[in-house]
């Protein structure tokens, strides 16, 4: 049977057919979707992290304890989960493990782009690329096997358009095998200095045998269309190329891309007379060319950041483009994404942009970021997960060193980014005497990644009911004395409770407490709790409006402004009444629309 | 040799759905077919857009600019935004409706009124009031199915089976509404 997956979903079907029985994640596009998809198989287990350490190390004590095993993060993820990579990197697997790192060429939802088919090299784990749905799933397969028989965690390194471009998969059956007896290894688990010394040389063992086996991988192979021009390329890059060059030059495919094959590489150059590389991000490929001796053309000719993708593979070795009209740019203006009508979020920026020039405001990973954009303009700094509270709290200690300077650093992270590695952030500030204002965006939902369940939820990935933690109680378990619950569409009561915080001298905690807009599942209290939510709309007062836009300051995009009638209208089909407009309306000319009460 | 369909709008809009019974279709024709998107932070409120590319042997997943022969929009500026990915001589479909962004939401800058004509000028057009219809129909979400119809007679390749696509991607309880809308949609191009 043929279906047409994204590479996502087709990783999935993989590890089903692989006969994982334990798979990890924590959401982060372009991955998000691998575990969400897995756990629609009945026979694996599946479960959300908190943070991408965690899944790999829960996936690693799956392995160990003898079942097959998967993890899958975004490229930033990995970083996070690096601690336990290296040194399971030396252990090895009893079930197998694969990891995979989705990465971001071209950054279209990310903070950098980081490469990390470096970390196969760095970790010395054996790597796989895989260019479409079809190797996506057949690889994962392989990468189990692999695993398995060279005694290694194996990184499977996609790409945003492997992950979220769709193609025909051909299935196969899951092929059971097994959970392996348990027998205690000392001297391969417990990595203390002695067993680590040895375990370096099996690792150095094992990179000797893989380099063997990538000369002859069946996912290393070279396509002859008897030309001059050879194309070195691996992941969504060989389609590229393909599209481009077609059968006028000759393919080294590349699939297996830790250790890289010497020899099939340096015979390759030395077959053709120019040799192309075409790889997304670092010179990864090219780099180990050079360092054969070779004369190929890579980054000298292709842009160094970005998607390879067809026009700039032509651009860069042919010089043109396929003719194309010219956009007029007086017929579009700019459309950065921002904040749905009735996200919570908004009060809490609106009221917090008022106090803006006495704040210096330390940002976070999540749907909160958006507050960089019009009408907001909020971010003094957006680093990584978890990083507001702990950057915030440096920036305020330095802040504090200076006489001329009183401004507060207020920090902002949502309920998933707290859960992740905001916590460990907290705890810093609190036992260093710490005097940041930090906010918890709580909006009960991992927003931005698509509406993933997370301990603060009461749901996980399985749809059954876990114990709902409140970040209140955890934050006061923490030492912190001053915190305060508030609700976000509450323009009063947030504008008081961040002038109490700025009172204080110490550290405070403000929880915003009010559900996404987009969030499906509620727990029963949930509903007793956000009474009324979404099921009013408001109105504007088209007598009472005098067009002054101070409405439109609170960024909805359900205020439309009419040039030509000078007044505001509010777009019926789309507004959930969170009052928020109404608020701030000086001349009372918002009001709730009777006939939606 | 593949043919390419751009298909562009606003996050929320239903670009995806739109693309997915789309490539349904094609697969069920037998076609090689690869389509790309690219989701996470831009389907808030921002610019969206789906690529559909079909053939006997399908490599690159996405659209080089002029390489589309259809171009599909569900909202006017965003075919404004795209209209680089049109072939000279492809079709655009628009869908004949405004929605505003934070920079033209709160009258800092106008939202451009003479974009249809101005697009009609460079390619050849079909304008769809679909929005309006759909609302007329009693959803404003099934906009997408009846841009879909527009979209199906325009593609002009007979025996694909877009009921049965549709079947095959929409909940049962919205089938009847969403057929009516493809139909609709069919009989808007000429």
């Amino acid at each position: 049977m043929k279906k047409i997956l994204s590479g996502n979903e087709a990783v999935a079907r993989g590890v089903y057919e692989a006969s994982v029985v334990f798979a990890s994640a924590y959401p982060g596009t372009p991955s998000t979707e691998i575990l969400q998809n897995i756990s629609t198989y009945k026979e694996i287990y599946s479960e959300w992290a908190p943070n991408e350490k965690v899944a790999l190390e829960t996936a690693i004590g799956a392995s160990i304890a003898g079942g097959r095993s998967f993890a899958a993060m975004k490229h930033v993820g990995l970083n996070v989960a690096a601690d336990p990579l290296f040194t399971f990197a030396y252990t090895g697997v009893t079930g197998g493990c694969v990891v995979v790192t989705a990465d971001e060429p071209g950054m279209h939802s990310s903070q950098n782009e980081q490469d990390n088919r470096n970390y196969a090299k760095f970790a010395k784990i054996p790597m796989l690329e895989p260019s479409n749905s079809q190797e996506s799933k057949d690889m994962i397969v392989d990468a189990y096997a692999l695993s398995e028989l060279y005694d290694s965690v194996v990184l499977f390194r996609m790409t945003t358009r492997v992950c979220h471009s769709k193609s025909l998969v051909e299935f196969k059956d899951r092929k059971e095998v097994g959970i392996i007896p348990y027998v205690k290894k000392f001297d391969k688990y417990v990595a203390v200095p002695a067993i680590g010394r040895s375990l370096r040389h099996k690792v150095e063992e094992r990179t000797n045998k893989l380099k063997e086996y990538s000369e002859h991988s069946k996912w290393n192979y070279v396509v002859n269309n008897h030309a001059e021009i050879g194309v070195i390329s691996s992941g969504v890059s060989f389609e590229y190329a393909n599209e481009v060059f077609g059968d006028t030059v000759n393919y080294l495919k590349l699939g297996f891309t830790y250790p890289l094959p010497e020899k099939l590489i340096a015979d390759f150059c030395d077959n053709n007379k120019t040799i192309y590389i075409i790889e997304e991000n670092d010179p990864y490929i090219e780099d180990f060319a050079r360092s054969l001796g070779k004369k190929v053309f890579g980054k000298d000719l292709f842009p160094y950041t970005g998607e390879m993708t067809p026009d700039v593979i032509k651009r860069a070795v042919l010089g043109q483009n396929f003719e194309s009209l010219v956009p007029n740019p007086e017929l579009f203006v700019g459309r950065p994404p921002t904040f749905c009508t009735g996200c919570p979020h908004r009060g809490f920026f609106y009221e917090l942009g008022k106090k803006r020039k006495k704040i210096i405001v330390s940002g976070d990973i999540g749907c909160y970021s958006l507050a960089v954009g019009e009408p907001y303009n909020m971010m003094d700094s957006l680093i990584c997960m978890g990083a507001s509270f702990s950057a915030g709290h440096g920036m305020q200690k330095i802040m504090d060193m200076k006489s001329d300077d009183d401004r507060r650093v207020v920090t902002v992270m949502g309920d998933s980014t707290f859960f992740h590695t905001g916590i460990n952030s907290l705890i810093n500030t609190v036992y260093n005497n710490g005097n940041t204002i930090n906010v918890i965006l709580d909006n009960r939902i991992t927003g931005m990644t698509g509406q993933q369940d997370n301990p603060g939820t009461g749901f996980n990935l399985s749809h059954e009911s876990s114990v709902i933690m409140d970040i209140e109680k955890i934050v006061r378990a923490l030492g912190i004395q001053h915190v305060r619950r508030v609700n976000p569409n509450n323009l009063q009561e947030v504008k008081e409770t961040i002038n109490w915080a700025l009172e204080l001298e110490t550290t405070s905690v403000i929880i915003t407490d009010w559900p996404c807009k987009l969030k499906k599942t509620y727990n029963d209290d949930d509903m007793v709790k956000y009474d009324k939510m979404w099921q009013t709309k408001d109105m504007v007062l088209e007598d009472k409006c005098v067009g002054c836009k101070a409405c439109l300051r609170s960024g909805c995009a359900s205020l439309v402004f009419n040039v030509e009638k000078n007044k505001t209208e509010i777009n019926s089909n789309t507004c959930v009444g969170c009052d928020v407009c109404k608020q701030i309306c000086p001349y009372d000319a918002i009001v709730k629309d009777d006939r939606y009460v | 040799m593949s043919k390419s369909i751009k298909v562009v709008g606003v996050g929320g809009q239903g670009t995806i759905l739109l693309a997915k019974i789309l490539t349904t279709v094609l697969v069920n024709a037998g076609y090689d077919v690869k389509m790309s998107e690219i989701h996470g932070m831009s389907q808030r409120g921002g610019s969206v857009s789906s690529e559909i590319r079909f053939g006997d042997k399908v490599n690159s997943p996405v659209i080089e600019k002029g390489d589309a022969s259809i171009l599909v929009s569900l909202e006017q500026m965003e075919a404004a935004r795209h209209i680089d990915y049109l072939n000279k001589d492809g079709i655009l479909i628009v869908n004949n409706y405004k929605i505003h962004s934070m920079v033209t939401l709160n009258g800092k800058v106008k939202y451009p009124n003479n974009i249809i004509d101005e697009l009609s000028k460079q390619v050849k057009t079909y304008v769809v009031d679909g929005t309006k219809q759909a609302i007329e129909l009693g959803f404003d979400k099934v906009m997408n199915i009846i841009i879909l119809g527009a979209l199906a007679k325009a593609l002009g390749i007979s025996d694909l089976k877009w009921e049965d696509a549709i079947k095959e991607n929409v909940k049962p309880k919205f089938l009847e509404l969403n057929l009516k809308a493809f139909r609709l949609g069919l009989s808007q191009v000429n």
